[in-house]
């Protein structure tokens, strides 16, 4: 699931409890017995994954659609 | 479905039967697409589509006799098109080139005896399908019959014609002498088979069986003679049937040679009856275009003139009022067979998911349709079969069935005699959506009906089952069913009355034995309530039937009269009572694809400049929704004195449907039982201050105040969330079934600001 985007906006959120800023990091993504890795904005300390906006309602919505017709 | 069943699917679809023209054609000529060329102008394609079946085109275009045209559409609105007449037009006006395939050598010789049509025909199919031929005439010029009949004929183009047949290999023996018996057996000797062209030839002296008139007996079906081998026909006196003599006995040959079944696959041979049904509503009658000079036939620009007469015949009755139908670019015979495959894919994109799924259940293609082709069944059998198979896509319909199992739970469901009542002669069943949508008049009416029949109706609030009917969860839809049938065995089986059209099919269809009654029926017979609206309401209304109504023509009446007893000025929409159309609610279209809904409520909305009045709070909501003013037939009954003008008001959002529900449950329990219920989880207390955009397009997305609620006490509980330095506002996702939410939000005073909410259905884990 690669997106152009680089997610500036959503790396300057930062992870309540670690008080840490976000890093890009390797996320896995799961829907319907598939699953794949993608880059996502993360906690670098305890792993929480902040998923963007602009990637729920665009790239993920259109691979979720591909996977329940597949 | 298996192979049979789409073949009798595809089978009652009648789009692609052929016109009455083509079909009434001997030859079947495919008159539909020659006409559809010349209208464009694309007279090479036109004179292409005539030599496809036509043989020896540029002789029979000109001669052809086209009984096709007592059969013309056009003849029920003006004159027939003059067919015959622009199949010469045609020859006439292009340069005749045949672009003919010649297959392989079979190795097999056939003697045709005479020049007439029928002969000519044998020869140009069989030297095409590599028969080497011999064609015997006893005079010195071949096809002189045709020329000498026929004026349209002269002897140049016959003379082309003969050269291309010449061309294509075949032998042309004049002078025969072919008026003996010993020719015949002659030719049976060196010949796989022999073809009398009785159009042209025929001899006494041959010893074949006759009939009374001295003609030589044929087969019917097969033209075979007495005598194997040897067959003929096109003792007909029309043109184009002694081709289609030709024809018939050129297969008969090719069958007999090769020694292969004579009658497989032929039964549509010969004319027959189309079942092509082409509506000529709106059509204005036509006379046919006149000839400038009728001696040389119709001039490019007349030929053009008469071909835009052709209606162009097709069906197509339901696409024309379903914008379902429409969308997907084809109509339900194509359909049947997208549905078919889909279900057989074992890789790649199961492409006809959301066709199956938009579809709106409606049943008005089964209606308008001449054979009543019922979209609606097909789709709720794939429905179900893909739900059995695991294969329905889960955003599909979950949000819908995820509100009928609110509607179903505490939150909602009730069932109770009427206050210190042992027992209901009636049971009122409002539905869940009139009480997602006006509770008060849920309220009013059951007032109302107690009122006016003694205070022995009883009330059950809860949910048919028809969200899980339409999504083809048919265990879900039964189970939905026993619960709502325990509670009214409980209740001493009270005959029920329903404020909803589709709870009333429900019970109807799949509960025969519980008698059920509109409301709009009781209404009738208890009388209405003494202040109503209808005085105030100016102009006329439009009346916008329910799709569920479709087959209820008694309660449409009902709800006429109703209106007639208000004093409410009423019109009818182009498509109303047996033929109206859904509002995009119905079958969870706006679920399974909400821009389809929106498109069908808009069209829909457009049919009147009136205001509508609904008689289905869906209907109503989803009007409004699609910005066409609608009231809803109780507001008129029931008025609201907070809501001036009823038919502007908004369609109430998710969340807002079900706290109506709730909240009316909670009113009645305390208001008429005098009992307290609890307000459920904690987090709905949780007070949350959203701004009406952000409000309108969470709803949008299918969010609940809910999971916004439930989502934002997970966060603060400690569970994850992040925070933005900048603005002091957090983020947080909570996941409490298939789908994760994500909340944008501050603290206030009081609770908390929603900003923004989005979700996805796609788990996101660590690395």
């Amino acid at each position: 699931m690669k997106s152009e985007n680089n997610w500036t906006d959503e790396l300057t959120w930062r992870c309540a409890a670690c008080d840490r800023p976000l890093e890009l990091g390797q996320v896995t993504v799961t829907y319907m017995d598939n699953s794949f890795t993608t880059e996502m904005p993360r906690c670098a300390q305890c792993g929480s994954v902040l998923v963007p906006e602009a990637l729920a309602l665009g790239k993920m919505a259109e691979v979720e659609k591909i996977l329940e017709d597949k | 479905m298996d192979k049979n069943e789409l073949r009798q699917w595809e089978q009652r679809c009648i789009q692609e039967e052929p016109p009455a023209c083509t079909a009434a054609c001997p030859i079947h000529v495919d008159v539909r697409t020659f006409i559809g060329h010349l209208q464009q102008g694309r007279w090479d394609q036109a004179w292409q589509t005539l030599a496809r079946i036509m043989p020896l085109a540029g002789l029979l275009g000109r001669i052809c006799d086209a009984p096709c045209q007592a059969l013309c559409k056009r003849n029920e609105a003006g004159d027939a098109i003059r067919i015959g007449d622009l199949e010469q037009a045609c020859v006439n006006h292009v340069e005749i080139i045949y672009r003919v395939t010649k297959l392989p050598s079979k190795g097999k010789q056939i003697a045709v005896l005479g020049s007439g049509l029928s002969s000519l025909t044998v020869a140009w199919d069989l030297v095409r399908k590599g028969y080497g031929i011999t064609l015997f005439e006893p005079g010195e010029t071949l096809a002189v019959s045709l020329t000498n009949q026929h004026r349209t004929l002269d002897t140049a183009s016959v003379a082309a014609e003969l050269d291309q047949l010449e061309k294509l290999g075949v032998s042309f023996e004049t002078g025969a002498a072919l008026h003996s018996q010993s020719f015949l057996d002659d030719c049976l000797r060196r010949y796989d088979a022999l073809y009398i062209g009785l159009d042209g030839v025929a001899s006494p002296e041959w010893t074949l069986e006759r009939d009374r008139s001295g003609t030589i007996r044929v087969e019917t079906g097969s033209h075979a003679t007495s005598r194997s081998g040897i067959f003929a026909g096109g003792a007909v006196f029309s043109t184009i049937w002694q081709a289609a003599h030709g024809r018939w006995a050129a297969t008969d040959i090719d069958r007999f040679a090769q020694n292969v079944s004579m009658t497989a696959g032929r039964d549509r041979e010969g004319p027959y009856e189309s079942r092509l049904y082409t509506s000529l509503e709106g059509v204005a009658p036509l006379p046919a275009v006149p000839m400038a000079h009728a001696d040389q036939g119709y001039s490019k620009a007349e030929a053009a003139d008469e071909a835009s007469r052709c209606l162009m015949c097709q069906c197509l009755e339901c696409v024309k009022v379903c914008p379902y139908l429409e969308h997907f670019g084809a109509y339900p015979r194509k359909y049947a067979r997208e549905i078919y495959n889909n279900a057989s894919i074992v890789m790649g994109s199961r492409s006809a998911n959301l066709l199956i799924n938009s579809c709106s259940l409606c049943a008005l293609c089964e209606s308008v349709c001449p054979e009543d082709f019922a979209m609606q069944e097909l789709c709720l059998q794939a429905r179900r079969s893909m739900v059995a198979r695991g294969k329905m896509p889960p955003s599909a319909h979950e949000f819908a069935l995820e509100d009928m199992a609110f509607s179903q739970g505490d939150d909602f469901s009730l069932a109770r005699h009427a206050p210190g009542m042992e027992r209901s002669s009636h049971l009122f069943f409002p539905g869940c959506q009139l009480s997602a949508s006006a509770p008060g008049q849920v309220e009013a009416l059951y007032d109302h009906l107690n009122r006016s029949m003694d205070g022995s109706v009883g009330l059950m609030l809860g949910c048919c089952g028809a969200p899980a009917f339409w999504a083809g969860h048919a265990e879900k839809f039964d189970e939905a069913l026993m619960q709502w049938e325990q509670q009214w065995e409980a209740l001493g089986r009270p005959e029920l009355i329903v404020a909803c059209s589709t709870c009333h099919r429900m019970f109807r269809d799949h509960r025969p034995e519980v008698p059920v009654q509109s409301i709009w029926e009781t209404l009738e017979k208890v009388g209405l309530p003494g202040n109503r609206a209808a005085g105030s309401i100016q102009g006329t209304l439009a009346i916008h039937d329910p799709c569920t109504t479709r087959d209820m023509p008694g309660i449409q009446a009902t709800v006429r009269r109703l209106l007639g007893r208000l004093g409410v000025a009423v019109s009818e929409l182009p498509l109303s009572r047996e033929t109206t159309e859904c509002c995009g609610f119905g079958g969870l279209m706006q679920n399974a694809n909400p821009d389809m809904a929106r498109e069908v409520v808009q069209r829909r909305g457009a049919l009147s400049p009136d205001d509508f009045v609904a008689y289905c709070a869906m209907c109503r909501d989803s009007l409004a929704a699609g910005g066409k003013r609608t009231l809803h037939l109780l507001d008129l009954i029931f008025p609201e004195p907070r809501t001036p003008d009823p038919a502007d008001r908004p369609k109430p959002g998710w969340s807002r449907r079900r706290e109506n529900r709730a909240r009316l449950k909670e009113r009645l329990l305390e208001q008429i039982w005098g009992e307290t219920i609890s307000m459920g989880p904690d987090h709905r207390s949780i007070a949350l201050k959203i701004a009406p955009e952000v409000q309108s397009r969470i709803d949008e997305r299918r969010i609940l105040i809910e999971d916004l609620q439930q989502t934002i006490a997970l966060a603060e509980a400690g569970g994850p969330k992040f925070r933005h330095p900048a603005t002091g506002r957090y983020k947080a996702a909570g996941r409490p079934c298939h789908v994760t939410f994500w909340v944008e939000y501050a603290p206030t005073s009081d609770g908390f600001e929603v900003f923004d909410a989005y979700c996805h259905r796609m788990e996101v884990g660590g690395p």
